[in-house]
């Protein structure tokens, strides 16, 4: 194991080589990093947003918009649910918080009732009833959210969108935004660094709302001739301005999507490809197995995407999306469908930037002290292992430094200030494996055994303690990054990343560099051991210094 | 090639009691423990802005003119609202970042006025820059939405319970219990400690738990595996002096390890300024808890259990001659 191996050599090079190149962009300044060879990596470290500050975004939630779109949602529900019982209405209105509906025939009336009543405990969440009926004169019945319903909407809303916001602008977990709700319909958004604000509002802009509906054929031709719009349909358009006539009935939404992602389409045109869960699988397929050979429009945010005729039913709950998408304008889809609909729209009230939220005198203080702390280190690790294996320790340190920077340079995750306690447990953990390997070969060299026996069971023994300890880091920290959110995450990640090149660094280089001087010097005695040992001695002599 | 004597933070061979002591320090870890416990819910941990939210405040002065950012964290840190937060940010008429305007957020403590609060606040800052303009006064939810809480609780317990896992199949089932104990414990001491200083728990202490917690795993792991190899080794001799045996053999990495993490953080405490002190010191307390666990909350446990010895008897557990005179 201690003998120099040449795969070694080239993997501390190679990695040498690489960590350079890719963490060399963060000595040069913004306009020398776009100046650079496209070839070249160029993104530098992303500070978070307690070191560097970035941009700022008040936005307000249109409460009242939402709950106008609930009410009208309610009064779809109840044209279906009584179409369905094959009741007659004389019609629907609007009113307060609700919505009345007139029965045609009174000897219908308590059917009406029934299904109206089963309609508003369906939609009981959490065993609160949301929405109640009530009995009015003339045959009439009121459909209406209750007051607690109607006050909670705002509420509920708020913390919805926050949660939407987050997953849509930190899909991976490690940009780590600021996200708080600001008053009592506000919400503020804090996104580190230079991230670009338009790409910013324009994914938070929308919201998202994925349904599918038939096209309704049979009224189109009368719908062109004459503009009449069936009570039933609306009229909406695609990107090129066609015009479709769609049945208002939602036949599956994105609630019931589990996951969309990019896909291609038979010409090999990007497309979003989606999966239903098990409700929305077998909605899709009743729905398409009805309705073979017809149209159906598949809508973003009141936008036709595209209005594909059913070939054959889909009982798979999977299928692709085609449309004319650029790929980034695909993937942008996808991340918003699997971020959720917003439940009401976002609008913009302020943009701003801002500074770091420690404030640049904090950060400055921190820097210095990190240095601080590494020449500590230094010193500490010289002082117990002398110049050679000291040395060598802090060389594996440099290049273990190196190799992080360059990694999240790589990967544009987020620094902050979790992400350094997670590198202070990296670097710990790295002189650890160091501490483990040369008390190691101490304790073999006490126990008599040559210079190079003791240095390579040094390696051998210490390298399984080391092998566990990481390995136990390494699964508490993939699992935290699996199923944590926010700082958790951003901790996870830069501990992962870390454990990667702390035992890579602090091994390897150590194995390289010790073998190197082991067969260049011929070492007569550990220079680490307690007492110098004579080589293949078997009692320790005191006096061969 | 020695430039210098090494030095050495121990004799080169160690021979502590540990054991001895452990029946003690187990009583002095539970007895602690159950006041941290006690701790966190009376008086209660100290949460921050970003847990239970608060107010903001938009403080500007006149384009052109800057204001003192620490000046007015310092005025308002000291009328006891906790960590205040104070951020530079652009001017609202035109988005231009000339360091005159400032966002403040504080926490109104519970039962107070919020309007009273915050004019204690405007009194503090007009006394620290003198005369500024006020505007934006809000409300600010918390940080940590609901969901963030509870994805970050469920990542931790399936964390520990993973590590749970690998260590009762690496090593031993015993070995499994022994390191969650330790871990457990290194957590609730340093949820107490944080409420013992006043420290106001951030997501910056959650990351200092969660730090704390890695350096646990990593200390106990290390244990352990030297206890597994010596009891491979050493088979006839009784389990306490093979545990003794262990803690001494890794007590000189324990504390050269140590000493550096400290070393460090101690640092960071000293120079890191406020922002960085509760978050280092609860660190560094953390992981010198971690370290006294692992030598005895971890290895007890297993002394506790009792470990099963040769029964099965493969190559690598017999007893390795190695010609170690000064061994037992």
């Amino acid at each position: 194991m201690i003998q120099l191996s040449r795969w070694k050599v080239v993997l501390v090079g190679l990695s040498l080589v690489l960590g350079l190149l890719l963490a060399y962009p963060n000595v040069l300044s913004p306009e020398q990093r776009a100046s650079l060879p496209g070839w070249l990596p160029k993104n530098a470290l992303n500070l978070g947003l307690d070191l560097q500050g970035g941009s700022h975004l008040l936005l307000e939630v249109d409460v009242p918009a939402m709950r106008e779109k609930r009410i009208t949602n309610m009064a779809e529900d109840v044209r279906v649910t009584l179409r369905e019982e094959r009741i007659n209405i004389n019609g629907i209105q609007r009113e307060g918080g609700g919505v009345v509906v007139s029965i045609a025939n009174p000897a219908q009336f308590d059917l009406a009732m029934t299904a109206i009543r089963n309609l508003a405990a369906a939609g009981a969440a959490g065993g609160v009833q949301e929405r109640t009926a009530t009995r009015m004169s003339d045959n009439r019945i009121r459909y209406a959210f209750t007051e607690q319903a109607l006050a909670n909407m705002g509420a509920t809303a708020v913390d919805q969108s926050i949660e939407v916001v987050r997953r849509r602008i930190d899909s991976l977990g490690t940009r780590e935004p600021s996200i708080t709700r600001q008053g009592s319909d506000r919400i503020v958004v804090q996104a580190p660094g230079e991230s670009d604000p338009a790409q910013l509002e324009r994914v938070i802009g929308q919201t998202a709302q994925l349904t599918f509906q038939m096209v309704d054929v049979e009224n189109t031709a009368n719908f062109m001739q004459t503009g009449l719009v069936p009570p039933d349909a609306e009229v909406l358009q695609d990107a090129q301005g066609n015009i479709y006539l769609v049945k208002k009935r939602i036949l599956v939404s994105g609630e019931n999507l589990t996951r969309a992602s990019v896909d291609s389409d038979q010409s090999g045109r990007p497309a979003i490809g989606f999966r239903f869960d098990g409700q929305g699988a077998r909605r899709f397929g009743e729905a398409t197995s009805a309705n073979i050979g017809k149209p159906f429009a598949i809508i973003l945010d009141g936008k036709v995407l595209s209005a594909p005729n059913i070939k054959s039913a889909i009982t798979g709950g999977s299928g692709i999306i085609e449309g004319n998408f650029g790929l980034a304008e695909a993937s942008e889809m996808v991340n918003l469908l699997n971020g959720g609909a917003l439940p009401a729209p976002l609008k913009v009230e302020e943009r701003r930037v801002v500074s770091a939220e420690l404030g640049a005198d904090a950060v400055a203080k921190g820097a210095l002290s990190t240095a601080i702390g590494f020449v500590l280190i230094v010193v500490f690790m010289m002082l117990s292992y002398g110049l050679l294996f000291g040395g060598v320790s802090v060389l594996g340190l440099l290049l273990n430094g190196l190799l992080i920077v360059a990694a999240m340079s790589l990967t544009q995750a987020t620094l902050t200030l979790p992400g350094i306690a997670g590198l202070i447990l990296t670097f710990a953990v790295a002189v650890d494996a160091n501490v483990l390997i040369y008390e190691r070969m101490r304790d073999e060299a006490r126990s008599g055994r040559s210079v190079v026996a003791s240095m390579d069971a040094g390696f051998n023994k210490a390298m399984g303690t080391i092998v566990d300890a990481n390995l136990t880091t390494l699964v508490a920290a993939l699992i935290m990054f699996m199923f944590g959110a926010g700082p958790v995450r951003g901790f996870a990640w830069t501990l992962t990343i870390g454990v990667f090149t702390s035992m890579f660094s602090s091994v390897m280089v150590a194995q390289v560099l010790l073998s190197w001087w082991l067969k260049t010097a011929k070492p007569k005695t550990l220079p680490i051991a307690d007492e110098p040992v004579r080589q293949a001695g078997k009692t320790a002599t005191a006096a061969a210094e | 090639m020695r430039g210098w004597p090494l030095i050495k933070l121990l004799p080169q061979k160690t021979n502590f009691r540990f054991v001895r002591y452990a029946l003690p320090a187990g009583v002095l870890s539970l007895v602690l423990c159950v006041a941290s416990i006690v701790g966190c819910f009376y008086p209660g941990l100290n949460m921050g802005i970003d847990f239970r939210g608060g107010a903001s405040l938009e403080v500007a002065k006149p384009a052109g003119q800057v204001i003192e950012l620490d000046a007015i964290r310092g005025a308002v840190s000291g009328l006891g609202l906790g960590d205040v937060g104070v951020q530079g940010i652009a001017r609202r008429d035109n988005n231009v970042d000339d360091g005159s305007t400032a966002i403040v957020r504080f926490q109104v403590p519970e039962g107070e006025d919020q309007t009273h609060v915050v004019q204690r606040v405007e009194a503090a800052i007009d006394q620290a820059v003198g005369q500024v303009t006020y505007s934006g006064v809000s409300v600010v939810g918390s940080k940590v939405s609901g969901e963030l809480f509870t994805s970050g609780l469920m990542a931790l317990a399936a964390a520990v319970a993973l590590m749970f896992l690998y260590i009762w199949f690496r090593f031993e089932p015993q070995f499994g219990f022994g390191a969650v104990a330790g871990l457990v414990h290194d957590m609730i001491l340093t949820f107490g400690l944080i409420v013992l200083f006043k420290f106001e728990f951030s997501l910056n202490m959650v990351a200092a738990i969660l730090t704390v917690i890695g350096y646990s795993m990593n200390d106990t792991v290390v244990v352990f595996d030297r206890l597994r190899e010596n009891l491979r080794k050493y088979k006839t001799m009784p389990l306490r002096d093979v545990i003794d045996l262990s803690l001494n053999e890794t007590l000189s990495r324990t504390i050269i390890t140590g000493v550096t993490a400290v070393g460090v953080l101690a640092i960071l405490a000293i120079f890191g300024g406020e922002a960085l002190f509760g978050f280092s010191i609860a660190l560094m307390m953390g992981i010198i808890i971690g370290t006294y666990s692992s030598i005895y909350v971890g290895a007890p446990i297993i002394m506790l259990w009792g470990v099963k010895r040769g029964g099965s008897v493969d190559e690598e557990a017999k007893p390795i001659k190695l010609g170690m005179a000064s061994r037992p």
